[in-house]
């Protein structure tokens, strides 16, 4: 059970607040039970030796028992919520790697820039320069610092073995702190459903010793796609089962202009919008960019514009996939032959062997 | 014809939107289509249309409208457990190489029927239904407060309903998951019509739920029986009363945040957008300052159900009567504080996290101490075991499991790991099933005599109960597990072969509930049959407590000749011990309402409205749109509302009733 048994300190101290929580509320959910069991017994119609009081209803002295017991109770754990959860608050930068281990004033945390896409993870590694789609690489006991934002659609970024996770979404940027202490490859995954090709935005997580990562680093560097604004606008339309891919550098300020949901050149940042706003004594709404590529709504379509009303679960011809957001093609991706994909391990040889 | 006139007149109605390139689909409508037409057929043959049309779907009766209620949930839990079934088979089956036989775009729409479902289209009307038929009787009222009104929220529960299904055959429900998040369910992602079904379903049937809120509301407040102060109103009655201050605080909520949806849909505003000022958290957090007390509109009725169970079963008061009620308030209070802890993940600052975790673990209080009150009305009881009080029992110790995984699921850092994974589901479904649906099955096992005056099979009955707990246990254990594995929910392939067994197990207990249900269906059906066998000529079979005992089974439509007056909590315990004598003349004639056909009509254009919004048919819309008004102002002209029950009625039904108690004592 990877929850309970994670690889990572922000996850095992999520794990042992697990127990320790439920340990606090058996102490009043085993008596609770174990007295229904007994009641229930006891006191059935058959058994008329036991005690018969049809009238009472009242007793001042248990009433006092009945509230107060689960009052403290609530009052040890609500301690124990208030403290743990600033102590794991994920914004929080890590003050120890490992219990016993404290992070130096001279360790600096590993910054991974996360972008949730359409159905796959996009890594950006500024320290590093390099970019990584659907592999996250870390080195072991390095605290790292994860911001995240999303291209499209909410996600939630979660590796279970490291810590929990935290959404992802567009024009905002979220982040986490943690660290992984054992080497080894994770399961990583979006745990917030982003439509039809969700079930498959899986990263596996790899936490390397800092040599290795400098060689991992280095073999990302020698790929030779770059990703350029065209690269990544091409990257954000909707895919589904992306294979690895690396990037041996990436467009200066990329990430910013994610954030600012204005990749696209022409389109105006969220930030330049909000500081005009600003500027304009306004308070700061929240992505307040003018909308760019904005569908109709229902009423201003003309009659031939009105679409999407097919129920579309079966596809009439083998979709290839379409490069519009919200293309029809889209839609029924998952009925796509996965043995024809690219770099997909494991697949090809499965399906050639049937 | 050309193609603009095609699309002004259908909208995006086209040949496409039937999917009849769906085995699955067509299959399920061949058999609908079967069955549906064999009913049909029947109604016609044995001519009961006249027979429905006068006495059930025009009543204003609170009792009918309440069994329709019931049938509507009953029908409702078989179409959203059927998706349950297809979950759980799809997921045992889809590892590695095996896609399963769901592709993502059935799956995800079969996932979000099935919540909406299951909230909207079972619970709810299970919940409104028992309000609707235990609370007038319970309060010694002949009727609700606006017995039309009443009619008209059934039929736009039913409307809702209707549209959801309507969404099966042609075109295709939402693929968002059952609480539609923005930016996923706007225009940008979800252009379909499946979102538009999810939307007007849901505003159409809260507009019913609102005005039953309404309608309940103001019935406990001003019809209370001479003498039922509100601390003599049974425990059930606070919870009914508690549940429509929910209701009436919380469903304008949902209803403003689905129409800020449909204006961004309809007319390109941007409230949940991505660009524009629109903020999509905004969503989140409306819709779960609606969610959060949906959940307790949910629960609470439950709660009384089990109240009134736990003491007439074990022959005894209510323990702790005045720290019941006020738990209930308690609860219906710190209902409203609690909604971020639905996503503590979101990245709130850690003192914002726990204080939504800190008094979402304060609920816990009341709800405790309810539970140690059922404990020591057992305390020293009579327990006989009936099968109301064994769903209560199960209740008892299945809800503290879920209540406690609840609080687990409240520590801000433990809910990191655990959101949205497979423990949230074991979770909700531990809470919902083992409060509402035990609820509602120990309801119905308790006042169906009430309702039919005959009793249901005792044999039948356990055995569902038997398959429903133990199935229960045996398809969300696993989930518990699987989720401490990490493994997250809505997902329709795993990759993992270590998982599978888990999810078969979990597929063996959703076979094991369909025996309940199927075994359920049995026992209405046997009951039926042996009715003569278990007929109660009494009108209180189980040595009730509270007035709808002291009535006949099935009560006459005016519910009591003469108005109860009450000195005690338990009223009726209390005229049984007193030797109170049973009137037997000085009859009157009684003043009903009348019945009425115009809640069908007006549903029926509500429908009709809901899917010429869905399918951008214009004229259409504003045509019903306009019957619907015109309909509604036409109906304030009929002044003939209400009519008296001749006395010579009365004095017979009475006779009747009195030869009928002579004859059984």
């Amino acid at each position: 059970m990877v929850v309970m048994n994670p690889a990572g300190d922000v996850a095992r101290q999520q794990a042992d607040l697990i127990l320790w929580s439920t340990g606090l509320m058996l102490i009043i959910i085993i008596p609770v039970i174990a007295l229904t069991v007994l009641f229930a017994w006891k006191y059935r119609a058959s058994n008329t030796e036991a005690e018969y009081r049809p009238d009472w209803d009242h007793s001042t002295g248990l009433e006092l028992v009945i509230w107060a017991m689960p009052l403290l109770i609530v009052i040890a754990l609500g301690a124990l919520t208030w403290l743990a959860t600033h102590t794991l608050d994920p914004y929080r930068p890590l003050t120890r790697v490992a219990p016993g281990e404290p992070v130096t004033p001279a360790t600096k945390p590993l910054v991974v820039e996360v972008v949730s896409m359409d159905w796959k993870w996009l890594f950006l590694y500024p320290e590093q320069g390099i970019a990584t789609v659907n592999q996250l690489v870390v080195p072991v006991n390095r605290p790292v610092q994860f911001k995240m934002t999303s291209s499209s659609v909410m996600n939630t970024f979660y590796v279970p073995a490291m810590a929990g996770m935290i959404y992802t979404m567009p024009g905002m940027e979220t982040q986490l702190h943690a660290v992984l202490n054992k080497t080894g490859t994770f399961e990583g995954k979006s745990a917030n459903y982003s439509g039809a090709g969700f079930s498959y935005m899986n990263f596996p997580t790899r936490s390397v010793t800092e040599a290795q990562f400098g060689e991992w680093v280095e073999s990302i560097r020698r790929q030779p796609d770059r990703l350029s604004t065209d690269r990544y606008l091409e990257l954000e339309k909707p895919s589904e089962r992306v294979p690895a891919m690396g990037f041996n550098a990436v467009q200066p300020g990329l990430w910013d202009k994610i954030l600012g949901m204005c990749v696209k050149p022409g389109t105006p940042c969220m930030q330049d919008a909000m500081a005009k706003d600003m500027h304009r004594g306004a308070h700061a709404p929240v992505s307040n960019r003018p909308p760019v590529d904005k569908p109709d709504g229902a009423l201003f379509k003309a009659p031939e514009d009105k679409k999407g009303g097919e129920n579309r679960g079966a596809p009439i011809e083998t979709p290839a996939g379409s490069q519009d957001r919200g293309g029809e093609k889209n839609r029924s991706f998952s009925a796509i032959d996965h043995s024809t994909l690219p770099g997909v391990p494991g697949r090809s040889s499965a399906a050639a062997g049937a | 014809m050309s193609e603009t006139l095609l699309k002004t007149i259908f909208g995006r109605l086209t040949l496409d939107s039937f999917p009849i390139h769906e085995p699955i689909l067509v299959g399920t409508f061949a058999a609908v289509a079967f069955g549906g037409a064999v009913v049909l057929g029947a109604l016609t043959y044995f001519k009961l249309w006249g027979y429905l049309w006068k006495e059930w779907f025009t009543t204003v009766d609170h009792k009918k409208i309440g069994i329709m209620y019931m049938i509507l949930g009953l029908v409702m839990l078989l179409r959203g457990f059927a998706d349950a079934l297809m979950m759980r088979a799809q997921q045992a089956m889809a590892f590695g190489a095996n896609e399963g036989f769901l592709p993502a775009h059935h799956y995800d729409q079969v996932f979000t029927a099935h919540g909406v479902i299951m909230i909207f289209f079972v619970a709810m009307p299970f919940v409104t239904g028992l309000m609707n038929y235990v609370v007038p009787l319970q309060i010694g009222a002949r009727d609700v407060s606006f017995p039309f009104l009443n009619n008209f929220s059934f039929w736009m529960t039913v409307s809702g309903a209707v549209i959801v299904m309507a969404s099966l055959f042609v075109g295709e429900f939402a693929r968002t998951g059952w609480l539609a998040m923005a930016p996923l369910s706007g225009l940008d992602y979800s252009p379909d019509v499946g979102v538009d079904y999810y939307i007007w379903a849901l505003q159409i049937a809260g507009v019913g739920t609102l005005l039953s809120g309404v309608n309940l509301l103001a019935t406990i407040i001003k019809m209370r029986a001479p003498g039922m102060t509100l601390m003599k109103m049974p425990v059930f009655v606070w919870t009914a009363l508690a549940t429509n201050t929910l209701i009436v605080a919380a469903f304008p909520i949902l209803t403003a945040v689905l129409a800020m949806l449909s204006l961004d849909r309809y007319i390109g505003t941007n409230f949940f957008t991505n660009t524009g000022g629109g903020n999509p958290m905004m969503y989140v957090n409306m819709i779960w300052i609606w969610g959060h007390p949906e959940v307790y509109i949910l629960i609470l009725p439950l709660f009384g159900v089990f109240s009134e169970i736990t003491s007439t079963f074990s022959s005894k008061r209510i323990f702790g009567y005045t720290s019941m009620v006020y738990a209930i308030l308690v609860i219906t209070i710190l209902a409203y504080l609690v909604w971020l802890h639905h996503f503590f993940t979101m990245g709130s600052g850690a003192s914002v996290n726990s204080f939504f975790g800190i008094t979402t673990m304060i609920i816990s209080i009341p709800t405790g101490a309810k539970i140690f009150n059922w404990l020591f009305t057992m305390y020293k009881g009579r327990i006989r075991f009936e099968l109301p009080m064994m769903w209560t029992i199960a209740f008892m110790i299945t809800f503290v499991i879920g209540g406690m995984t609840g609080v687990l699921l409240a520590v801000p850092p433990a809910d990191f790991v655990l959101h949205n994974s497979l423990f949230l589901i074991a979770h909700f479904h531990n809470v919902i099933i083992g409060g509402v649906v035990f609820g509602t099955f120990a309801a119905i096992n308790y006042w169906f005599p009430k309702a039919f005056g005959f009793k249901l099979d005792k044999f039948w009955g356990t055995v569902s109960f038997w398959c429903w707990t133990l199935g229960f246990y045996v398809a969300f254990m696993p989930l518990y597990v699987l989720g401490l594995m990490g493994v997250t929910r809505r997902l329709r392939h795993f990759d993992d072969p270590s998982l599978q067994i888990w999810f078969i197990i979990a597929a063996l207990g959703a076979l094991m509930i369909a025996a309940g249900i199927g075994a359920m269906l049995v026992q209405f059906w046997v009951s039926f049959r042996n009715r003569e066998a278990l007929r109660d000529t009494t009108g209180d079979p189980w040595g009730g407590r509270t007035l709808e005992w002291a009535t006949s089974s099935p009560p006459p439509d005016y519910n009591f000749a003469f108005t109860p007056v009450v000195h005690d909590l338990d009223a009726w315990y209390d005229m049984k011990a007193r030797g109170a004598e049973r009137p037997t003349e000085g009859f009157r004639a009684i003043h009903m309402p009348r019945y009425t056909g115009a809640g069908v009509i007006l549903a029926g254009c509500a429908t009709v409205f809901g899917l010429a919004m869905i399918w951008y048919i214009w004229w259409l819309a504003a045509l019903s749109f306009v019957g619907l008004l015109a309909v509604a102002i036409g109906h304030t002209f009929n002044y003939d509302r209400d009519y008296y029950i001749p006395v010579e009625e009365v004095i017979e039904t009475e006779n009747a009733r009195t030869k009928a108690l002579a004859a059984g004592a």
